[in-house]
């Protein structure tokens, strides 16, 4: 990239954005253009080809229907997995979550392939949904605080040996294998069950995907009074016994 | 004054069969006990306990009626009202104008008597299927479907699905917005249908064709899917304008109390409704014209000397619809979203809405979500004060005239707070 500019590059928003997941592009947006970036925004709809030149990728959650048609689009298009063997970096949210993994299940209960971009594959659980505030604690190896969010899924997300827990919960269900486990990620590529959206509530995952796209360690600081006061709040609150 | 249409009268009770009576008079005096312990009208509690004694009590009670059916994601309470007003043209009419909207509110609005002619009852989406089961409506006015509490409810093209499956056989008018894709799904397997070009400012949720998937082109008014050739209909009425064009193509004007361009789709719907059971549209929209606050929405009120108007917003595209008829900049805004299960419990839909269009209002942020708020502001790149009330919002706001829009409980606690 360029050294002041980025293009982010949010992927099916005709299709992929139930749970404002818009809230995940205009955060890193913002926080971007807040330390001096210029941002280039690309709304790619599915009827579009993905552009393989983009820095930072989104890709947000969805209903059933719309999941299966996105994967049956991006595997046709090539667009994004082509970006993420240049080394990309892929931020995935729910269905997204699952369309990056090897397979997940179609509206029509089905087994659907997904990109394989994340070394998961997701089922359905039987049991009830998973809906409520999720706190998770990071891997610590990616230095970000407390996870606070939001889920509401279905499905169960098994890990292979190619990724990493992205978290572990402590309030919450996260990828719902009983084990704790929350989202998954392996060098620049993502995936979590959070919405809320999950930027608006940790912008420090905003600016971690930022400084990965700028190949830095630290970025100017830019002011999370906000930000801060609604992560205390939905922590507290998510600690409090439903 | 909302809330003086289902007044009881036991006029029809004499004609019930004795299992309905009962159940009937057994619904009343919970209700009467309800309301007496303070805790609101009673008529889901009343309803409740007659549907148990009676199961067939709403088909019952809606068998001497001419009944029509609103639903949607947005407006149906104040169309529920517009269709009342337009239909006393033509005889008495019993509402669940307090928007008390699923079985047993229904049943107990139904069972509040009167010798009406027609039942004019707004439906929960959730139950139109089986609402228009139990009744057997004369018509139905389905007005749009978008996004709405994705915590608990359906998701939208799900809940589309479900009227269309529910809907196919019945033998009702279908009064549907042409304009929305999803409303048109669904009612595209109905017998009779009457279309109506009402508009649709929200088009999130209709970018993938209910039909098959494709992609929709959505060119100016029109839409369309290229892939399986599934597109808008033509209408038989449309808002143009401020004037509702009728069948015969003769154009009257809307002039009501009530604000906004979903008001003027509102009662382009409702004359159309009207027009099914022989009531003119020129005598439909003068008596429209009387409708001014339904349940408290568009009430202009005085609190601590200052006019506030309060405007009920609960979801993406009612907030959109909002937006577009309030006052511009100066006038001071407040903003208030709460949380409770009646909202949904996830904000992510902060997000969908677009609050960059406040830009230059003075705005005031409030409610038990207030910092939700404060961020999706922040990040909107606003201006906005944080208040722990509308008393303080309210004594920081600039002169004039204060709109104030909140969601579902959060409107309920402002009118609980202005009415002292």
């Amino acid at each position: 990239m360029s050294e002041s500019s980025l293009r982010l590059v949010w992927v099916y928003p005709d299709l992929l954005s139930t749970y404002g997941d818009r809230g995940n592009a205009l955060v890193v947006e913002r926080r971007a253009r807040q330390r001096g970036l210029n941002v280039t925004r690309i709304d790619v709809r599915s009827d579009q080809s993905v552009p393989t030149s983009g820095d930072i990728y989104l890709i947000g959650g969805g209903e059933d229907r719309p999941q299966r048609l996105a994967a049956e689009r991006l595997r046709q298009d090539t667009g994004l997995v082509r970006a993420s063997e240049n080394g990309a970096i892929i931020f995935s949210v729910c269905a997204g979550y699952q369309i990056l993994g090897h397979e997940f299940i179609n509206d029509l209960g089905e087994r659907e392939p997904g990109l394989g971009l994340l070394d998961v594959w997701s089922t359905r659980g039987e049991g009830a949904r998973n809906v409520g505030d999720v706190l998770a604690d990071v891997d610590p190896r990616l230095g970000l605080p407390q996870l606070t969010g939001f889920e509401n899924h279905q499905g169960i997300t098994h890990l292979g040996q190619g990724v990493s827990p992205l978290a572990t919960v402590t309030v919450g269900g996260g990828n719902g294998t009983g084990d704790g486990t929350e989202g998954a990620w392996r060098d620049t590529v993502f995936g979590t069950y959070l919405h809320g959206p999950v930027m608006a509530r940790n912008p420090a995952v905003a600016d971690m995907l930022i400084k990965l796209a700028l190949d830095v360690n630290a970025l100017p600081p830019a002011d999370t009074t906000w930000y801060d006061a609604l992560r205390a709040e939905r922590i507290a609150a998510s600690r409090q016994p439903a | 004054m909302a809330g003086t249409e289902t007044e009881a009268t036991g006029a029809r009770d004499g004609s019930l069969p004795a299992r309905a009576k009962i159940a009937v008079t057994a619904g009343r005096v919970a209700a009467a006990v309800s309301r007496k312990a303070g805790r609101g009208s009673g008529s889901v509690i009343g309803g409740k306990i007659a549907l148990r004694l009676d199961p067939d009590l709403l088909a019952t009670l809606a068998d001497h009626l001419d009944v029509i059916l609103v639903s949607a994601t947005n407006g149906k309470t104040t169309t529920t009202r517009l269709i009342a007003e337009a239909l006393r043209a033509a005889g008495p009419v019993v509402s669940n104008a307090l928007g008390a909207n699923m079985p047993a509110g229904i049943t107990s609005a139904l069972a509040g008597g009167s010798d009406a002619r027609f039942g004019v009852i707004e439906v929960d989406e959730k139950y139109l299927a089986g609402v228009a089961r139990d009744t057997r409506p004369k018509a139905i006015a389905l007005l749009n479907l978008s996004r709405d509490q994705l915590d608990r409810a359906a998701e939208t093209r799900m809940m589309a699905e479900k009227w269309r499956e529910g809907l196919k056989d019945s033998e009702a008018v279908i009064i549907a917005n042409a304009d929305d894709p999803l409303v048109t799904w669904a009612a595209s397997s109905c017998k009779k249908v009457v279309w109506v070009a009402a508009g649709q400012a929200w088009k999130e949720d209709a970018w993938s064709c209910p039909a098959c998937g494709g992609v929709m082109q959505r060119p100016g008014d029109d839409w369309f899917c290229q892939d399986c050739g599934f597109r808008r209909p033509n209408p038989h009425w449309a808002l143009q304008g401020t004037h509702v064009v009728d069948p015969q193509r003769g154009a009257w004007p809307i002039q009501l109390q009530l604000p906004g361009r979903a008001n003027l789709a509102n009662a382009t719907s409702s004359a159309a409704v009207a027009a099914v059971f022989g009531v003119a549209p020129q005598v439909a929209l003068e008596r429209m014209q009387a409708v001014t606050a339904v349940a408290g929405r568009y009430d202009v009120v005085q609190y601590q000397g200052r006019d506030i108007r309060l405007l009920l917003a609960k979801n993406p595209a009612g907030w959109l619809e909002t937006f577009s008829l309030i006052d511009g900049p100066p006038t001071p805004v407040i903003l208030s979203v709460n949380a409770m299960d009646a909202d949904g419990t996830d904000t992510s839909w902060l997000w969908d809405v677009d609050y960059e269009r406040l830009s230059g209002h003075p705005v005031f942020v409030m409610g038990q979500r207030k910092l939700d708020l404060a961020v999706r502001l922040e990040v909107a790149g606003l201006q906005f004060h944080v208040v722990d009330s509308l008393e303080q919002a309210v004594r920081m706001a600039p002169p004039g005239r204060i709109e104030a829009i909140a969601n579902y409980t959060a409107f309920q606690q402002l009118r609980k707070v202005v009415a002292g």
